[in-house]
């Protein structure tokens, strides 16, 4: 059971694959397949693994991708949104 | 994916995100920074409408763009007199200078050396890229030797600032270095500032793929950012002066100085009204709420 998910914003992503290689638990791959602007995004490839720590989100330098617990998320509506 | 839809970004709420997607090249570092800096910013629960960002000109120089906070791009190399004048006339806000090595150290140098001087209590981030970007990857004050850039196609040979020695040289109250590879460190770092008082330097080494990298050939974003990660060793509290950076050795990272020293509108406070006993009152701030 995951205890965590990531949130893809895939037209903002620039293809860059921090996120991918810095994943602790290597949840990440880049996607085959092309955004708008021609940039291959990363794609959840092990989601059970994820742990929702949120490394991908601070490493992004597009604000494309951001990971999230579940536990949390179940608890208020938009973890920390404010 | 079982994405819940109120889920939004965390730093979402502190960009503009109707300027999306930014210019920054695929594997800049400038928006990992960002990234750590909006993190820091909410980690610190400050105020958000009494936080202001200025920065000068280049590709760092786009930061006070994309933050949505009070924000000022300044005109080149002069993000630390705008600040200290922001900061002289409304002491009540968090003044954060953002900007890169080139607007900071070449044409802004001697602001600098003169806000740590008097340790004017506003905070500088430093995206280190080692060259002026933004221009097309000419030599600046912190391209190491032997780095070929657009203006040394055979090599740099001017020896390139000590950023973090000449901020400790300088006076300020706190230095430290990160690359963008360090998001934890850096984003506490950050928020370590945010509660101090007086004049605060952070160096991002930042890749810049498109020039740094490529004449140098060492690889993309990624081959920088594990680069960073091989050749980085944590030293919390060297001397400054054996911090200085080469092109392929190793990069020392951490925190060199951190020092209370009195700030500029208290030395003023204390001064003035030692000389001047009751006759010295201080003004209401006109624009302070």
């Amino acid at each position: 059971m995951a205890k965590g998910n990531v949130t893809i914003n895939v037209e903002r992503c620039k293809g860059c694959a921090f996120c991918v290689e810095f994943c602790p638990t290597k949840v990440l791959a880049l996607s085959s397949a092309f955004n708008s602007k021609g940039y291959h995004s990363p794609r959840v490839v092990a989601l059970e693994k994820c742990s929702g720590c949120d490394l991908c989100g601070m490493y992004c330098p597009d604000f494309a991708i951001f990971g999230w617990r579940i536990k949390e998320a179940a608890g208020q509506e938009a973890p920390d949104a404010g | 994916m079982s994405a819940l839809p109120e889920i939004v970004n965390p730093v979402e709420p502190l960009l503009r995100t109707e300027r999306m997607p930014h210019i920054w090249c695929p594997g800049c570092g400038i928006g990992t920074t960002v990234n750590c800096f909006a993190r820091a910013l909410l980690e610190s629960q400050r105020n958000l409408d009494r936080v202001a960002v200025v920065s000068g000109i280049g590709c760092s120089g786009r930061v006070a763009g994309y933050v949505k906070l009070d924000s000022f791009h300044t005109t080149h190399g002069r993000a630390i007199p705008f600040a200290t004048g922001l900061k002289l006339a409304n002491p009540s806000l968090e003044v954060v200078v953002y900007s890169g090595d080139g607007d900071l150290f070449a044409i802004g140098g001697n602001h600098f050396i003169h806000a740590a001087r008097r340790n004017v209590d506003i905070k500088v981030i430093c995206v280190n890229n080692l060259i002026y970007a933004m221009t097309g990857g000419q030599t600046g004050p912190a391209t190491p030797s032997t780095a070929i850039t657009a203006t040394a196609p055979y090599g740099c040979y001017e020896p390139s600032f000590n950023l973090c020695a000449l901020a400790e040289a300088a006076g300020a109250s706190y230095v430290a270095r990160w690359t963008t590879f360090h998001v934890r460190q850096l984003t506490k770092s950050m928020g370590e500032v945010l509660r101090k008082r007086g004049f605060c330097f952070i160096e991002v080494l930042s890749p810049c793929p498109t020039l740094y990298q490529r004449r140098n050939k060492m690889g993309d974003g990624l081959d920088t950012m594990k680069f960073y990660k091989e050749k980085s060793r944590v030293r919390n509290g060297a001397p400054t002066s054996e911090v200085a950076l080469t092109k392929d050795g190793e990069i020392a990272v951490g925190k060199f100085v951190d020092r209370e020293r009195p700030d500029y509108i208290e030395s003023m406070r204390g001064r003035l009204s030692e000389q001047l006993g009751d006759r010295y009152v201080e003004m209401e701030c006109p624009v302070c709420q």
